[in-house]
This record gives C-alpha cells, sequence and structure tokens, in this order.
C-alpha cells in the first residue's frame, strides 16, 4: 500500500481487499467485552477538520482511539484558520506536534493531496471538496460485500455484482471515490442523474451512465442514493425539488421494483423526503446504520495498515 | 519422509519428525492435557494462527475419541498485540474465533507449532486478557527450539529441538503445506 490514503485510485484490488479483510477481522472486537487494541499504542492521529462533519469526524476518532492511538482533534472554527491562518501553516503545526497520521477534510477538491507534500505521516483523505471520500467508498464497499456475501465475504471481492448511484453526482466524492473503489474490485458500476448533475468528464469513468433510475432498478443488486448537496448548488440544477424526487427520489414503490435480495445505501446525512423516503430510510433493506457501525471498522483498517507496520515504510514498499 | 521414519536430508532441509512422529506426538500430548486437567474439564483450546490452529483441532479431536468429551477449540490471532509490529510492514490479520462458551474461567490451553523466542506467547498471552478472565492459561507446542527471550516456558512439548539461532525450524502441516513434516535448515522457508 501506498504511505498516504489520497484517492481510491491509490488502491489495487490487492489493497483493497487487504483493507476489507482485515476489517472483517476488526469487526468481531465490537462483540468484545474489551474493544480496544494496543496497536497504535504511542502514535498520535491529528483529525484536521475544515468542514463541517459529525459522522466522518466521529468515526476517525473511535477508529484511532480502539487502536490506543493518541487522537488531537482539528476543527477550523475557534482556530487560528477562523484567523487566516493557510492550510501550509496549519499543517506545519500540526508537524511540529509530532503527527503519525493526519486526516483531512477540506472543502478545496486537492487539499489532501496538498497536505501530503507538507507532512512527514501519513494523509488521509476524509473528503476533500467535490473531488474524493477514499473511505467512505471503502466502507461501503464492504457494507456491500457483508450483506451480500454474509459468512463467504472473506477474501472475495465484488465481481459482478451491480451496483446504482443515483443522484448528485456532479458535487458528491462519495460518488467518484465509489466508482473508483467498486469497479477496482470488479463491480459494475452505473450512474442514474439528470443530466445536469453529471460531471462532464463522466464518460472516462469506469462505469455505465443512465438518465432514468427506474429501468435500472430490476437489474441492481445494490442502490446508493446521493444526498442532494444544496450548499455547493450555485445554480438551478433541477426545476424544483418535488420533480427530483418524483424521478429520482426513492420511494417505497421503487423499492419493490428491485429484486428481493437488493439493498438500498446511502452515505448519509439524509434528506428525508427528497432523495429517499422515511420508509425506505428505516427499511430493513437500508444498510444506512451498518453502513456508520462498518465505518469505524474499515477506517481501523486503514489507520492499521498506514501506521501499524514499519516507521520506514518506503524502505520497504 | 524416509519409510523407516529416520530423518531425512532433502532439498527443504533435514526432516526432523515425519508425519507418523507427529502424530505421537500429539497423541501423547492429547494424553498429558486429559491427565493434567483431570479429563478434560473445563478446557479450551485456542491455536494460534496460522499452523496452531490445526494443530488445536487434532488436539481436540484426540481428546474427543479418547475420552469422549468434546472440548472446545477456537482460533486466537496475535498480530495487533505482537512486539515487533514496528519494524516490520503492516501485515494481513489472521482470524480469532472464539467458542461460544467463551473463556471466562476455562483453562485455556494455547496451541503453537513452533516456541522459540517466547514474543508470540507473549502477545498471546496480552490478546487473552482482552477476550476474557481464564482460571488458567496452559501452553501446548509441537516443537521447543531453545532460545527463549522472555520468561515463558511450555506445559506441553511434542519434541524439543535444540537449534542454533542460524537455523530455521519449519512444521508442516497437511491442512496448510499438503503433508506432515518438521524441517530444519539453514535459512529462509522452502519456496
Amino acid at each position: 500500500m501506498k504511505r498516504h490514503l489520497i484517492s481510491a485510485a491509490d488502491l489495487s484490488r490487492g489493497d483493497a481487499l487487504l483493507i476489507l479483510d482485515t476489517a472483517e477481522e476488526l469487526a468481531s472486537l465490537a462483540d468484545r467485552p474489551i474493544k480496544k487494541l494496543p496497536t497504535l499504542r504511542g502514535r498520535t492521529v491529528v483529525n484536521l477538520f475544515f468542514e463541517d462533519s459529525t459522522r466522518t469526524r466521529i468515526s476517525f476518532e473511535a477508529a484511532a482511539k480502539r487502536l490506543s492511538a493518541d487522537v488531537i482533534n482539528f476543527s477550523a472554527k475557534g482556530s487560528s484558520v477562523a484567523k487566516g491562518e493557510s492550510l501550509k501553516d496549519t499543517a506545519l503545526t500540526l508537524e511540529a506536534m509530532g503527527a503519525d497520521a493526519v486526516v483531512i477534510r477540506h472543502s478545496a477538491s486537492g487539499a489532501a493531496h496538498r497536505l501530503a507534500g507538507w507532512v512527514r505521516g501519513s494523509v488521509v483523505n476524509a473528503g476533500d471538496g467535490t473531488h474524493e471520500h477514499p473511505t467512505q467508498a471503502l466502507l461501503d464497499a464492504f457494507t456491500i460485500r457483508r450483506r451480500l456475501k454474509g459468512a463467504t465475504a472473506r477474501g472475495t471481492a465484488l465481481d459482478g455484482i451491480r451496483v446504482t448511484i443515483v443522484g448528485d453526482v456532479l458535487h458528491s466524492r462519495v460518488a467518484r471515490s465509489n466508482v473508483l473503489l467498486l469497479s477496482t474490485l470488479g463491480a459494475e458500476v452505473t450512474l442514474a442523474a439528470p443530466p445536469t448533475l453529471l460531471p462532464l468528464a463522466v464518460d472516462t469513468w469506469p462505469c455505465a451512465v443512465s438518465y432514468e433510475l427506474d429501468s435500472e432498478l430490476p437489474k441492481s443488486d445494490v442502490v446508493m442514493m446521493l444526498r442532494v448537496q444544496q450548499e455547493r448548488m450555485t445554480a438551478a440544477y433541477f426545476p424544483s425539488v418535488r420533480e427530483y424526487s418524483r424521478r429520482y427520489g426513492m420511494d417505497a414503490a421503487r423499492m419493490a421494483k428491485m429484486p428481493d435480495h437488493a439493498i438500498v445505501m446511502h452515505p448519509g446525512p439524509m434528506n428525508r423526503g427528497v432523495e429517499i423516503a422515511a420508509e425506505v430510510a428505516d427499511s430493513v433493506r437500508s444498510t444506512i446504520v451498518e453502513q456508520v457501525a462498518n465505518g469505524v471498522t474499515t477506517r481501523m483498517a486503514v489507520l492499521y495498515l498506514l501506521l501499524g507496520g514499519t516507521e520506514f515504510p518506503e524502505v520497504t514498499s | 519422509m524416509g519409510a523407516t521414519g529416520h530423518p531425512v536430508a532433502g532439498r527443504d532441509g533435514l526432516a526432523v519428525l515425519d508425519a507418523e512422529e507427529i502424530r505421537r506426538s500429539l497423541t501423547r500430548i492429547a494424553h498429558e492435557i486429559l491427565e493434567r486437567t483431570h479429563g478434560g474439564d473445563g478446557v479450551v483450546l485456542l491455536g494460534i494462527p496460522t499452523r496452531g490452529v490445526p494443530l488445536a483441532r487434532r488436539l481436540a479431536a484426540r481428546i474427543g475419541e479418547f475420552e469422549g468429551v468434546e472440548v472446545p477449540c477456537g482460533s486466537l490471532d496475535v498480530t495487533m498485540h505482537r512486539d515487533d509490529l514496528r519494524f516490520r510492514p503492516a501485515r494481513a490479520l489472521g482470524r480469532t474465533d472464539l467458542p461460544p462458551s467463551g473463556v471466562d474461567g476455562k483453562t485455556v490451553v494455547l496451541v503453537d507449532d513452533v516456541l522459540y523466542s517466547g514474543r508470540t506467547v507473549r502477545a498471546a498471552l496480552d490478546a487473552l486478557t482482552d477476550l476474557g478472565r481464564p482460571r488458567a492459561v496452559q501452553l501446548a507446542v509441537l516443537v521447543d527450539r531453545g532460545h527463549r527471550e522472555l520468561p515463558i516456558r511450555a506445559d506441553y512439548v511434542g519434541k524439543n529441538l535444540p537449534t542454533s539461532q542460524r537455523e530455521v525450524v519449519h512444521v508442516l502441516l497437511a491442512e496448510v503445506d499438503a503433508q506432515d513434516a518438521v524441517m530444519i535448515s539453514d535459512e529462509g522457508r522452502p519456496s
């Protein structure tokens, strides 16, 4: 594995399987009386969050703490960033504190990549603008594998599994990372979205594209709903929320068109009633709560594999 | 293996135990476990991956044969508790599988193929502490090759094998390696 996790494209099929299998072993930790391992004792993980986040930050914090790492949380509000400090200066400050890993969430695409050039520790991208969110893709792949393959999941990839990703692909780092990772793992990915919410170069992505959701449902094993990111929308991408919801929202009628084994995913936070109806979100076929639990295990696997080994990874890689 | 059961020098080094001798050692260890634990009462066998796990299963099967008692059997991965993690690249984890009855109040017998520095066993003791509180912990190994770096000793030993630290001991088991043998050679694992 590379020293940083910036993009889902950094992961080879072997790397991705190693992370998923490691997460599979770590999942049993949740059932044990002591949910902690001594593996990263004495290591420092800095959570550097320039953008609001609840589940990702808490998830990384829980993951690092369960591996006994020391965690420093940094959020832009109430810090020197509010006084105008640049990303580089903030990074150098953290570097001086001896961070072994920096988990970064930033509103600018490419922030994690820039940071990787400035710090000695490993950089984990926890979402940069509309670019990537690789650990979300890993936890989604882990959830898909567990749900669809159950006990036989270990060591297997997602070959032949059909995944439809629905909605605001344009503003979604989750969609990009998922397309890259899921296709690396052998899944067949289709994007279903209105033309205005698809990025310009989507034809270069390793996936199919459809403007219709209904025709994709019967042939999907997994339907992943994306949040409509109103905070990033600077123009009118669809006539009205109601029209969007009618054509691309997941409701009970649409769920009924999916095969019986198929699951509905959502990376959260949800806009109930917009891209997903409450009755779907709370149904047994929805994996939304599972995704949160799996997030901790998957991030533990990532932190262990990046930090758990030798302190000089470049010598051995 | 030599037809006579004597050690043979081969491409992979010198065979010091053949399949028959491994079988006899495990039979003896199974009897010793029964003796020491008064008929296997409250015993849980935990194999340390990779090769400790099939050894633990074999011991459980033998104990079942001799006394008709079913001894719970599982595996205990120690990777996350090792003291040498920082000196090697991160490695894949083995499986930890506890029997449903757990380890609280039981006599846990840790099972591994080779006892050398004792560091794996130390890690196993730490891993076990996080899983529960056994009444007692014992250690069974197929081969004890000496050179301990920690104050640890085995309760049940298949064979004491005096070695030099330059030498490497490989235990081959049918479940993993398609044959049963213990080999000793001058360098790395045979390819």
